[in-house]
């Protein structure tokens, strides 16, 4: 008996639709974000996360009544973040209907948001996600929606992250994120060997195989992928059924 | 039946309140000692740390009305910190009291695993239980939590195992609890949310 690996479908949000793009440019319409996340809710989907890539303060009150709406359709657990930089707008993704937020670029600027959101909430709400991309035999920190770099190695920040009281790193290859040329083992496996909590592995799924290699030789806990899931390019259920034939823990909705 | 919820500024009370509407329930949100006081049923949410939930109870004096009304027989579910808050004190905050409901302490789950216990996780059924009545045996439940009450009692009806056994599923007469988060647990949390319902009424 064991943790069953997450499966999480990933809303990009615009204000009040889901968008997509690729390398974090170029957006386009994907959809209603309630309508999909009851899709996802009934397909089995373990959770869902919605991200605010507006992250503008005018837009805020949008993305709070979308996260609503998605709320309200969801028997499963929902993580939201983006633009989050104090414990008040935590409070307000929060009290929204998100179980967990996500914190990136403002941790970055500010570690101590870290401890600030576990402390009033606890670790389990409190995902640090991390935009990576490989510089030389390492990976940096990008920041701002993936456009600037910060001078942040990504695996001593996953690891300062969690000391200062994340309970999940959310990691993003920015290098694969959009290219459906696979999740990044590599950077995935040097992160959760490096932490003790769980890890979600984000950035260029396609095929069920990719899904395979990121739970095994990416030792991830869960996967999260946008696009294939929006276009049903591959349904929840079928990829799941994949895993459970290699031998990988999956929850197999009834 | 109306079933009150506590609301003590912490927790995943919409998460619940909205649970308990689809399956056609009706609730309210109590911070008051005279609402537990008068309640018909009650259900304690819970997520955070140890400390912010028990300090929130004394501090809005909700502490003794809960203990009272749980004695005289009121139905009562606790969910997640809602079921480590009936044990005797917890790791997590030492230097407060639980609501002494049960013996034992809450503690760490060990770290020889990932923690938080955070997902879906199966349980481990060690006696007939009300709360799981048609839930199928091999059903996923979703866990977030570090700390676990890991000393299993005749009142414990199902355990889960991450890096050790602990409590999932509690019933002593009226007091029922669950570790895992029923209302975010899909089909097999609604059983669970339905039959918890079918005793109250």
């Amino acid at each position: 008996m064991s943790l069953a690996r997450r499966i999480i479908p990933c809303l990009d949000i615009d204000g009040d639709r889901v968008v997509k793009g690729v390398n974090f440019v170029g957006l386009r319409d994907a959809g209603d974000p309630a309508k999909l996340a009851a899709r996802y809710n009934a397909e089995g989907a373990d959770e869902l996360v919605a991200l605010d890539i507006a992250a503008s303060r005018d837009q805020r009150p949008t993305f709070l009544e979308t996260i609503r709406r998605v709320a309200a359709e969801l028997a499963i657990p929902l993580t939201a973040g983006g633009g989050i930089r104090t414990v008040e707008d935590a409070r307000s993704v929060l009290r929204a209907g998100a179980d967990k937020i996500t914190l990136n670029t403002a941790a970055v600027a500010r570690p101590e948001l870290i401890s600030e959101t576990s402390l009033e909430f606890g670790v389990q709400a409190v995902v640090l996600a991390i935009d990576a991309k490989r510089a030389g035999d390492q990976w940096v920190v990008m920041v701002r929606g993936g456009r600037e770099p910060a001078n942040r190695d990504a695996i001593a920040w996953a690891k300062e992250g969690v000391a200062l009281g994340a309970g999940e790193i959310l990691v993003t290859s920015m290098d694969r994120d959009g290219t459906k040329s696979g999740f990044d083992t590599a950077l995935t496996a040097a992160i959760s060997s490096a932490v003790s909590v769980p890890v979600i592995a984000s950035g260029g799924a396609k095929l069920p195989a990719h899904f395979a290699e990121i739970f095994t030789a990416g030792r991830a806990d869960a996967a999260l992928a946008a696009s294939i899931f929006h276009d049903s390019i591959q349904p929840i259920r079928e990829l799941k059924e994949f895993l459970a034939a290699r031998g990988i823990p999956v929850r197999l909705p009834c | 039946m109306k079933i009150t919820l506590l609301d003590y500024g912490a927790g995943n009370v919409p998460s619940v309140e909205r649970a308990l509407q689809r399956l056609g329930a009706e609730s309210q949100r109590a911070a008051t000692p005279e609402c537990i006081a008068g309640a018909e049923a009650l259900l304690l949410p819970g997520v955070g740390h140890f400390e912010t939930l028990m300090r929130a109870l004394d501090d809005r004096k909700l502490r003794a009305p809960l203990v009272d009304a749980i004695g005289r027989g009121v139905p009562f579910l606790g969910i997640c910190l809602g079921l480590q808050a009936l044990y005797f004190a917890s790791d997590e905050a030492p230097e407060l009291t639980g609501l002494q409901l049960l013996p034992g302490r809450v503690r760490s789950l060990p770290p020889v695993v990932k923690l938080p216990h955070m997902g879906w996780n199966r349980l481990l059924v060690k006696q007939k239980s009300l709360l799981l009545d048609g839930v199928d045996a091999n059903a996923f439940f979703y866990f977030a939590h570090t700390y676990a009450a890991i000393d299993q009692g005749e009142e414990t009806m199902a355990a889960c195992s991450h890096g050790i056994e602990f409590v999932a599923v509690l019933e002593k007469e009226n007091m029922c609890a669950v570790q895992f988060h029923p209302e975010k647990s899909g089909e097999a949390g609604a059983q669970v949310l339905r039959n918890f319902l079918r005793l109250c009424a």
